[in-house]
């Protein structure tokens, strides 16, 4: 027994030995992560103080739910705008404006996961007007204009479980999509045991309709398929400009351990659907429509209260009853989380985290199949076609955990990958890895600067990994998700920079900053500010009670509000501060918070208006001040205000300027 | 006056008809805090920002030290200045017209003498709003006024000030120009 106990225990510390130098075999030292030369490095992203970065890169935040925006290639961090989470530092989500963005059918939900921002393209091409981003949990999508940089609407997805698989524009922006993560019963609100998974449960695909002026969304129709996870998706560009791909994985319809349990088939699918056939299936009556709460949520005029639109029914096409075939299943290895579209619109790239190889679908070859009827078998009535008649080419040896491909346009791809935490470079034409190089660690995404568009400008690579580690000054057991920063402009890739970033970001997008710079905006336009409770003059400023709700229109200048002293306010009263910000200068932010307020302070921008709800409680004096260091008295930017019992005759007055 | 003369006379008068669509003075300022410069620009009958909102921000910032806001009503030159330069147009197109030496010489003199008269109620104004100011001002440092310069550029606190001509003023310049060489080709071929 003890012997046998002793050998075991041998075998382990042989084992344990023999990993120690495998490690050290593989990995290498500490200090050989392969990187230009310091100096070299520091030169190229070192952009000097005044100077600006080329590139505008978008971050999504994951479990902050909210986009962060940061300067490439100095990775200097410019700003987070927050999307599907409350926002304490600007009042986003805690103002009256902004709560509404977060109603949806069930409910007000202060939080979401979001994970892939997608800029607005124009012919294959980032044109850097807005970006959309999807919402994981409660399944919804934002739009974000990119001329003041803030959140203009929200548009929730019904019947979907895990709105994953978004939010990819097509080359026009005519559709921004959405795809379920989680398939659940389509029927809304359905009640069944969840081991009726195969019976009752769908996976759906929503298309989602972009005003091509406005960018307002509209939900135009879902597609109703079998109940897979949908992970990923993407447009097709040029020749396949109208179509839309999606990897699916649990195609075992797993819903318990789905570890183990989605992980048993060599195959599953990329879907691609052709949206244009499928919208005129919707225009030409195909389509039913099925019940489907959600809301809409979005601003209408320059400024004032987003508003929530309560929408029920939604447009579907269930395959299962749709005779002509507008989706096709492409069996992919293994598990795919990426499916990326070429530069040239031709290979469509599945990244089978659990694959051994790359798979590269042809989309020519699969136009011929179809043409052919090279179909195995039918699903749902959705065709399945043959691997060998779709297939260009599978890239061996690619690493363990292929995840996410971007290209340079010039004839390579990069593959993400994750177990082994590598990205790996190869060619678009031999289908063999020409170069690899190590990821701090455990990588997602990867993101080239324009790599999923149809003209890259391929100067720099991001690739956002999992773990810190050791990476930077250690910041206790849970850390902040790092980035690194490659050039790729030769023919090698090398590390330039690694830095930590905000939430997790999941996915990325980078657009030049030519694009964007010149169109931001500076100030809101005084003239044009709409809000139905703006202070338009400074004049105007003054307090309203009808019944408990008393409004106070108050403005704010360097370096004082008017008004500053108000009497009246009883307790059980609802008091609503409209602070309009009357500084027409770029960057001069006043806030304003106040004592006991069960609420975040707001921040308003130059000609902004914002809405600051107040429930005092307790009588007293209350002081109010500006949080925004805004000017060289901002430290006198003060206030009191005068909280009487529920009786109190004490009459409705305020004052400026006397004391 | 030969014709040579006569038209180099009234296209000169004819010039100042700028001073209608371009200001002819400018006073730009900067800042640490303002990288851009903020500034203003006067024109015969208004002042105006050199961006937009400059003007209001320019009035926010001068509460500090309690210099008077600037608004374009105080002005009764901007009523006057509008029918002086009709009148010197009219003027010198007369002088023009009727080919008078006398005339032309009077339209110089009268030009040199509106821009003497012009700088010195410049100089007035800058020192009506440098040196009365609020005394509830809330930043007084002692001893201190904040005239803006005539001409050149001056530093006053944390913001160097610059006084220029502006493109009206090249009009201006260029019409006397006009003027004195209608004069000149006149008397030269007297010779």
């Amino acid at each position: 027994m003890t012997q046998i106990k002793s050998k075991k225990l041998r075998g382990i510390l042989l084992g344990a030995g023999f990993v120690a130098i495998a490690a050290f075999v593989f990995t290498g030292c500490p200090g050989q992560q392969r990187m230009l030369d310091t100096g070299d490095a520091a030169q190229k992203v070192y952009v000097a103080p005044g100077e600006h970065d080329e590139y505008y890169g978008f971050f999504s935040g994951g479990y902050s739910g909210q986009l962060s925006v940061w300067g490439l290639p100095s990775a200097r961090f410019l700003k987070v705008i927050p999307v599907f989470s409350q926002d304490p530092e600007t009042g986003y989500g805690y103002s009256e404006e902004t709560k509404p963005l977060f109603n949806t059918s069930y409910g007000f939900i202060p939080w979401d996961d979001s994970h892939h921002p997608h800029i607005s393209q124009t012919d294959g091409d980032a044109d850097g007007r807005w970006i959309f981003i999807n919402a994981n949990n409660t399944p919804r999508i934002a739009r974000i204009d990119l001329v003041t940089f803030e959140t203009k609407e929200i548009l929730e997805l019904p019947n979907t479980g895990g709105n994953h698989a978004s939010s990819f524009v097509t080359s026009n922006t005519e559709y921004v999509i959405g795809g379920t993560r989680f398939s659940i019963p389509y029927e809304q609100d359905l009640d069944v045991p969840i081991d009726s998974y195969s019976d009752e449960f769908r996976g759906a695909l929503s298309f989602i309709k972009v005003d091509e002026n406005s960018g307002k969304m509209d939900l135009e129709f879902q597609i109703v398929v079998p109940p897979y996870n949908y992970d990923l998706g993407r447009a097709g560009k040029g020749p396949s400009a109208d179509w839309v791909f999606f990897t699916t994985y649990n195609t075992e319809e797993a819903h318990t351990m789905l570890e183990v349990n989605a992980s048993r088939n060599d195959k599953d699918f990329i879907a691609a659907v052709n949206w244009r056939k499928a919208a005129e299936l919707v225009a030409n009556g195909h389509g039913k429509t099925a019940p489907g709460e959600y809301y809409h949520n979005y601003y209408e005029g320059n400024q004032g209260y987003a508003i929530s639109e309560q929408k029920n029914g939604v447009t579907i096409l269930d395959t299962r009853e749709i005779d002509e075939d507008f989706i096709y299943y492409l069996p992919t290895p293994k598990s795919p989380h990426g499916v990326d579209v070429d530069p040239t619109g031709e290979y469509i790239v599945g990244g089978g985290k659990l694959a051994t190889v790359i798979p590269v679908h042809s989309f020519s070859r699969m136009l011929q199949a179809i043409e052919d009827g090279a179909v195995v078998e039918r699903i749902d009535g959705i065709p399945v076609l043959d691997y060998d008649a779709t297939i260009a080419g599978e890239v061996e040896n690619p690493g363990l955990g292929p995840l996410h491909t971007e290209f340079d346009g010039r004839g390579y791809a990069y593959t993400s990958v994750y177990i082994s935490s590598e990205i790996v470079k190869w060619s678009l034409e031999t289908f063999e890895v020409v170069d690899r190089i190590d990821a701090y660690y455990s990588i997602g995404h990867l993101m080239i600067t324009g790599g999923d568009t149809k003209n890259p400008d391929a100067r720099y690579m991001v690739g956002l990994t999992k773990t810190a580690k050791d990476r930077y000054l250690p910041t206790g057991p849970k850390q902040n998700h790092p980035a690194q920063l490659y050039d790729i402009s030769g023919d090698r890739m090398e590390l330039l920079l690694d830095f930590p970033t905000i939430g997790e970001p999941h996915y990325a997008q980078a657009i030049r900053a030519d694009l964007i710079k010149d169109n931001v905006a500076q100030i809101y336009e005084m003239e044009d500010n709409d809000h139905p409770h703006a202070l338009r003059r400074i004049a105007d400023n003054r307090v309203e009670r009808d019944g408990n709700v008393v409004r106070v229109f108050m403005g704010s200048t360097r370096s004082h509000f008017r008004p500053d002293n108000i009497e009246g306010i009883r307790v059980g009263d609802t008091v609503y501060f409209h602070l309009t910000n009357l500084e027409q200068e770029w960057d001069v932010v006043h806030g304003i918070a106040i004592k006991g307020a069960q609420n975040s302070e707001i921040l308003v921008a130059p000609g902004q208006t914002k809405t600051m709800k107040w429930e005092p409680n307790r009588t007293g004096i209350y002081p109010f001040y500006c949080t925004a260091f805004c000017s060289a008295l901002h430290q006198e930017m003060q206030g009191y205000v005068r909280v009487s019992a529920a009786d109190s005759d004490v009459p409705l007055t305020w004052r400026t300027g006397t004391n | 006056m030969n014709w040579k003369s006569r038209i180099l006379m009234g296209v000169g008068a004819l010039m100042l008809i700028g001073l209608y669509f371009q200001p002819f003075w400018t006073i730009s300022m900067t800042a640490p805090q303002y990288p851009e410069g903020i500034g203003m620009y006067i024109h015969i009958d208004d002042v105006t920002g050199h961006n937009r909102h400059d003007l209001q921000s320019i009035n926010t910032l001068n509460r500090y030290i309690g210099m008077s806001e600037i608004h374009k009503e105080d002005f009764p030159e901007f009523v006057v200045m509008p029918w002086i330069i009709g009148f010197m147009i009219l003027f010198g197109l007369l002088a023009a017209a009727t080919g008078s030496v006398k005339l032309v010489l009077t339209w110089i003199g009268l030009m040199i003498l509106l821009g003497i008269v012009g700088l010195v109620d410049f100089y007035m104004w800058g020192h009506d709003y440098g040196h009365n100011l609020n005394p509830d001002a809330p930043i007084k440092v002692p001893g201190m006024s904040y005239q803006p310069p005539l001409l050149g550029c001056k530093q006053l606190l944390n913001i160097n000030a610059c006084s220029w001509p502006y493109i009206g003023s090249i009009y201006i310049g260029l019409s006397m120009v006009f003027g004195a060489g209608a004069v000149w080709i006149n008397k030269k071929r007297q010779y």
